[in-house]
């Protein structure tokens, strides 16, 4: 007699995986590291290699050894945490510095809650804000970009514009007297500014944005709802005194906010699970980053804000649902 | 044509697989044996009125009615009453049957077997419901519902609208399609017949956007009766669900846990609209279906006319054998068919297909670990939150599943297709439903 699979329906499955998903996520970041690695040379590729193969041994390593479960190296998931941090890092941080930026994202973040998809924060924030609050003067000592085509040079070291702004407008001087030192809107968008290896290029991280969406790895909600927030808030201040608030433009395309907006708050695993919702956290995001941003102690504010918000997901989930058929 | 008419909420698009949909429906011959299992149609299974050693000819009453949300069955063959006794049926139990052997093919006479199409409506409303409850038809999509019942709405109700569904949105399957193109005048009959027994004003025929055949037919067709509209749907499963396909057609959504009667609405399937005509036209009780008969591997994808009571087998073999590395067989469609443990099983009142599965389209992707992509939440056409009814259903947490609207769920199963970890989120929603419906029971019994 023949014998027949019998399992519930459906019989069919989409082609969707969540290596699909996570490899579709490293496709989108290959401009920005590409960029970054034209700006900072080989100490970028060092830092993203680093990055890279320390975080995979922690992903194999507590798999094996302490969760003692099949291996999950091969799901694209600790190599997309990998390269996320990597990206939120100076490419002159010492090596053992990236190291252990890989065991906080990894072994902390991540497989301390239980691995893929149960974490509460994003990783790789996770690490940066450790490595920031351990490590502050190596965290904050941004190489300027020398693209390679210039040749070798000694590596500069300055500020972030958002660190130039804020001293400078703390010190008491006004934007206009400021605006010699900052970045053109052009070199922000191309990315020749000072900056953590993945918030140089504006361009760069919007294209890989373009991608995730066409690929609808991403939907537009949270990077729309919070980049509109920021442009909101930061426009009010600006348009009521330009003299001590930087535009709004000026805010998209410095520090973390694309970057954060494109890659690190739309994390599937740490943001909310309605549309509804995710427009609610990008709205808290952009919020708090503005705070943080005027108001604050450090001059940015991303990485805060999208933990903070990370925190209050559970809560989001539950008060913004779906809308259900049949009910009005 | 502008924009397709389409319901509100989630929806997938799998690939049609529509390979028999050019093959004319054949008929199938007569088994030497009938096994007519006595639980058909959702609801009560009907009660045997004949026993061993009865002759019967084909058309003749077998069981009645079990109940108000039950079904005659009539004798699809005639011959001689073997033994009342269980079998395999599409649901994988053993339940009863009547087997009867084979002899001949004699028709009960008041049976109009001519090939005239009769379109003339002479009877009353009550007239019309009389002979479709005697002649047993249920819900021919698969839903199995008794159609008389859902033809006389409750009191304090009444009907705006009959909508005809003629989606066929599960992927593979062309019985409604085929039938749509070689019975179109006997279903537009049949739908005037069901106008008449609701005295309703307006039909709709609903028809998804990739049978421009069908939609151009009975379009045709439907040029003699302003009272009849076709509607060109977006292919988007689930188009064929009763509740989005009342949405697509007129607006309305139908409350949660309320019937379409609710918002005006009723809605039959053509194969159902084709039965009710030979029931009330010809005098032919529900004996007979199409049934499409497909896979990927199947030498002759087909569509079938079998009589009830016909082993599956027979129709594999019409389609030129069951391929040899098939895996797993589906009495309906992929999405929401259920999967037959053996040849054996017999075609019933709700057969809209057999599907063959190559073995490596058989098995299950091993699930992994949720990633909260909300992808089973976009999909949802009920608006509800799968992976967190899953959760609530996996932990034993009923109380969170009620309240999550988990009896909401029509179990089309877009979660599951949709999910990028492989999670058979459905097998726990329908765990879940078990149990939350059986503590709902308890509870209004109390």
């Amino acid at each position: 007699m023949n014998k027949f699979t019998v399992s519930g329906s459906p019989h069919i499955q989409g082609d969707d995986s969540t290596k699909k998903i996570m490899y579709g996520v490293v496709i989108a970041m290959i401009p920005t590291v590409l960029f970054s690695i034209y700006f900072f040379g080989v100490d970028a590729i060092r830092v993203f290699l680093l990055a890279i193969v320390a975080s995979l041994f922690f992903e194999w390593a507590i798999q094996k050894f302490l969760i003692k479960g099949p291996s999950t190296i091969n799901d694209g998931s600790a190599l997309v945490t990998a390269i996320l941090l990597a990206l939120n890092l100076p490419s002159n941080l010492p090596g053992w510095m990236v190291i252990i930026g890989a065991l906080v994202a990894i072994g902390m973040a991540k497989m301390s809650f239980g691995g893929l998809g149960k974490n509460v924060f994003n990783p790789a924030l996770v690490a940066r804000v450790f490595l920031l609050v351990s490590f502050p003067v190596q965290m904050t000592s941004w190489p300027k970009p020398a693209p390679i085509t210039d040749g070798l040079a000694d590596v500069i070291t300055g500020a972030t514009p958002l660190g130039i702004l804020k001293e400078g407008l703390d010190a008491g001087k006004t934007v206009s007297e400021l605006t010699p030192e900052l970045p053109t809107y052009t070199q922000g968008l191309m990315g020749e500014m000072g900056g953590s290896m993945g918030e140089v290029s504006a361009l760069a991280l919007l294209l890989g944005g373009v991608y995730m969406l066409w690929r609808k790895i991403i939907t537009w909600h949270i990077p729309v709802s919070m980049l509109l927030t920021v442009a909101i808030f930061s426009g009010i201040f600006w348009g009521i005194d330009p003299e001590h608030h930087a535009d709004p433009l000026f805010h998209m395309l410095t520090g973390g906010m694309l970057l954060g907006a494109i890659f690190m708050a739309t994390d599937m695993v740490t943001s909310p699970m309605t549309k509804s919702g995710q427009l609610v956290f990008g709205f808290g995001i952009g919020l708090l980053t503005i705070l943080i941003r005027m108001w604050g102690a450090y001059p940015e504010g991303v990485s805060f804000a999208i933990l903070l918000m990370n925190a209050t997901v559970p809560l989001i989930n539950k008060g913004f649902k779906p809308r259900r058929f049949g009910i009005n | 044509m502008g924009i397709l008419r389409t319901f509100a909420l989630g929806g997938i698009h799998p690939v049609e697989n529509k390979l028999s949909a050019n093959a004319p429906i054949e008929t199938v011959p007569v088994p030497k044996q009938a096994i007519v299992p006595l639980g058909q149609n959702l609801g009560a299974p009907s009660k045997p009125i004949v026993a061993k050693g009865d002759m019967v000819k084909v058309g003749q009453l077998l069981a009645e009615a079990g109940g108000f949300i039950s079904a005659n069955i009539h004798s699809p063959v005639s011959g001689k009453v073997l033994k009342i006794d269980n079998a395999i049926d599409g649901t994988g139990y053993k339940r009863p049957a009547i087997f009867i052997n084979v002899e001949g093919d004699e028709w009960d006479e008041s049976i109009d077997t001519s090939a005239d199409i009769v379109s003339e409506i002479t009877l009353s409303s009550k007239e019309i419901i009389d002979k479709i409850k005697d002649a047993g038809i249920v819900g021919m999509g698969g839903a199995t519902f008794p159609t008389h019942v859902k033809l006389m709405p409750p009191p304090g109700k009444t009907a705006e609208y009959l909508i005809i569904n003629g989606v066929e949105c599960e992927p593979y399957l062309t019985a409604d399609h085929r039938l749509m193109l070689e019975k179109g005048q006997e279903i537009i009959i049949g739908t005037k017949l069901m106008m008449k027994a609701l005295n309703v004003k307006k039909a709709f025929i609903g028809i998804e956007n990739n049978k421009p055949d069908a939609i151009n037919h009975i379009r045709e067709l439907v040029k003699a009766h302003d009272d009849i509209e076709v509607q060109v749907l977006k292919v988007q499963y689930p188009q064929g669900g009763e509740k989005q396909l009342i949405k697509a057609s007129v607006n309305r959504e139908v409350p949660s846990g309320k019937l379409p009667i609710e918002v005006g609405c009723v809605v039959q399937n053509v194969g159902t609209a084709f039965a009710v005509y030979e029931a009330v036209q010809k005098n032919k009780p529900l004996i007979e279906r199409v049934v499409t008969v497909t896979g990927k591997a199947v030498k002759r994808p087909s569509n079938l006319l079998a009589r009830i009571g016909t082993p599956i087998a027979a129709l594999i073999e019409m389609a030129e054998g069951l391929p040899e590395n098939t895996g797993k067989i589906i009495g309906g469609g992929p999405m929401m068919g259920k999967a037959i443990i053996s040849l054996e099983v017999t075609v019933v009142k709700g057969s809209s297909g057999i599907l063959m599965m190559k073995k490596e389209e058989s098995s299950r992707i091993v699930e992994g670990s949720c990633i909260r992509c909300s992808k089973c939440t976009y999909v949802c056409p009920m608006g509800l939150e799968p992976h967190l009814l899953s959760k609530a259903a996996k932990l034993g947490n009923y109380e969170m599943a009620e309240d999550e609207a988990i009896m909401d769920c029509m179990e089309c199963g877009s979660c599951h297709y949709a999910c990028p970890a492989s999670i058979p989120l459905l097998d726990y929603l329908r765990l879940g439903k078990l149990k939350v419906g059986q503590i709902i029971r308890n509870r209004n019994n109390k």
